[in-house]
């Protein structure tokens, strides 16, 4: 193949890079730098709400991994079910989202924490206590657009690159 | 005097930087001449399709995203349509305009590591690839922002998706939608002319029209060859009828053809979206359906245009809450058997070439 100038599509091309060098960095430092996850973020944990769930089970019939592990006994005096156990193996979990669309009792929920690295396999293993709502595992807007509105906005890299270019 | 060889057999991959995943070729050599190559399946296998035999019709959409990984939506989207065409479920009109501009947005971050990683394997090591991860970024976060996560995105349901478009998407959307031709521009600046790119590619890999249609390629591998097929036009689902866009083809066929294509498609991609987000209605984005979905007994395909080329899935139900029997035709699987014809004759080095142009996963391939 015969090039008539040779170099001008490299010199082309070279100046695209330079030009890069003057532009603002699109990588952050993580752990100094932390930008906001989206507000329906789908994490590692679940979010259980003792008051509200009934133990009817969708979420573990529902559950294509079979993460979800209930025991209910029934409570003669108040006529209704008591959740002994609710456990959920995130080991498991593919954080697929389907437990918390099907529950009709809003009684489950993403986490909105991400930084769940465990030592070992069993700590994955989550009861009913683990699972409960701190200020520390706040709750997710997945599905629930009423609370993804409290959260703070999700940065996004074409907001920050498009204001300081 | 000509020297006489033996041919000898090269074991490339399953782990090598250049196969794209866990991808396994026996290569015959003459030399430095490839004479024939033998591809091995199987090392990513993970029995998507007997799983989906024990799963609800919902709770295979997970393992759909798992298919390949590179364009999820677009799996769901296809799942999607199977099940509705099996069940007759009509789906909400604001929730086919999400779909078609999700499933768009899906292509041009598809197409954007498909031209990165051929330019990778090119020996443009990382630059240009990192300047497309970068346009793909703000993509992924547009996903993240609706479906919460940012590789298996679990985002489409059958009779919808599952929950409506978040109040900031729209102006991020058009944020995005305004910055992506200077970066078209801009890739075309650094590559085009380049003399490195056209000389390892112009030329190299040639496949013609009618090898392309009897080893019945699709996507960008066959248009790249100049058959104007494209199932968007050809058997228009969804709401693809409505939109105007044009089908670009190329002539020869080659590795060079095959990546301006990819170019090229990314283009009209952002043209459809530009028309849908114009058109998009309000309205509900599911359809009304019980939990657990239990189609009449009967079998239905149904065949998407994914960023490869036809993405299809066969499912058949005996009216149960689970499919009889799923099978999903990837279109990595199908042009890869051009492959031979690629390579035949040429170097090794112009082998890495070729297989990257023509842009596989590895998760589809093996299932
Ligand atoms: S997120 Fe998915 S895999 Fe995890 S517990 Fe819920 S349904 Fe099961
Ligand atoms: S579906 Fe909801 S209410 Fe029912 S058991 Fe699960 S968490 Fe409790």
């Amino acid at each position: 193949m015969k090039f008539e100038r040779y170099g001008i599509g490299i010199a082309k091309g070279l100046t695209v890079t330079i030009r890069h060098l003057f532009r603002h960095p699109t990588v952050s430092q993580y752990p100094e730098q932390r930008l906001n996850i989206s507000r329906r973020f789908r994490g590692n944990e679940l979010v259980w709400n003792k008051e509200k769930c009934t133990g009817c089970g969708t979420c573990a019939k529902t559950c294509p991994q079979g993460a979800i592990e209930i025991v209910t006994s029934t409570d003669m005096t108040e006529n209704k079910y008591v959740v002994d156990k609710y456990q959920v193996d995130t080991g498991y979990c593919i954080n697929c989202g389907l437990c918390i669309e099907s529950c009709p009792y809003e009684a489950l929920y993403f986490s909105h924490a991400f930084e769940c690295a465990r030592y070992r396999r069993s700590e994955l293993v989550q009861s009913k206590d683990d699972m409960l709502e701190t200020p520390e595992r706040k709750v997710s807007g997945y599905f629930y657009p009423d609370k993804a509105n409290k959260l703070p906005e999700q940065t996004l890299l074409v907001e920050k690159v498009t204001e300081k270019r | 005097m000509a020297v006489r060889t033996e041919p000898f057999v090269l074991n490339m991959g399953p782990v090598h930087p250049s196969t794209h995943g866990v991808f396994r070729m026996r290569v015959t050599l003459d030399g430095e001449v490839v004479v024939d190559i033998e591809p091995i399946f199987g090392y990513l296998h993970r029995g998507i399709e007997k799983l989906a035999e024990q799963r609800t019709y919902t709770g295979i959409i997970p393992l759909t995203d798992r298919l390949d990984y590179i364009s999820s939506m677009s799996n769901n989207f296809a799942y999607c349509l199977a099940v509705e065409k099996l069940a007759g479920i009509k789906v909400p009109e604001r929730a086919e305009y999400i779909r078609v501009i999700i499933a768009e947005l899906q292509r041009v971050a598809a197409l954007l590591i498909a031209v990165g990683a051929f330019l990778n394997d090119c020996g443009a090591f990382f630059t240009p690839f990192l300047y497309m991860f970068r346009e793909r970024e703000r993509i992924v976060d547009l996903f993240e922002m609706v479906s919460g996560q940012r590789l298996t995105y679990n985002y489409m349901r059958v009779g919808g998706v599952s929950q409506d478009l978040p109040d900031e998407f729209m102006p991020a959307l058009r944020k995005f939608m305004n910055m992506m031709p200077r970066f078209m521009a801009e890739y075309d600046r650094l590559l085009v002319q380049n003399e490195i790119l056209i000389a390892r590619a112009k030329g190299v890999g040639i496949l013609t029209g009618e090898q392309a249609i009897n080893c019945s390629a699709s996507g960008p591998v066959l248009r790249a060859s100049g058959v104007k097929w494209d199932i968007r036009k050809a058997d228009p689902y969804s709401i693809y009828d409505r939109f105007d866009f044009a089908i670009p083809t190329q002539t020869t066929g080659d590795c060079y053809d095959r990546y301006r294509q990819r170019v090229e498609e990314t283009r009209q991609s952002l043209h459809i979206i530009r028309q849908a987000m114009e058109q998009i209605p309000s309205g509900p984005v599911r359809a009304e359906l019980p939990q657990l979905i239990r189609p009449p007994a009967g079998e239905a395909y149904a065949h998407i245009e994914a960023p490869k080329g036809e993405l299809g899935f066969y499912l058949v139900s005996d009216n149960s809450i689970a499919p009889y029997r799923c099978h999903i035709r990837p279109p990595s699987l199908i042009n890869l058997t051009a492959l031979r014809d690629m390579v035949r004759g040429w170097k090794i080095a112009d082998l890495i070439i070729i297989f990257g142009s023509i842009d596989i996963t590895v998760g589809e391939i093996d299932r």
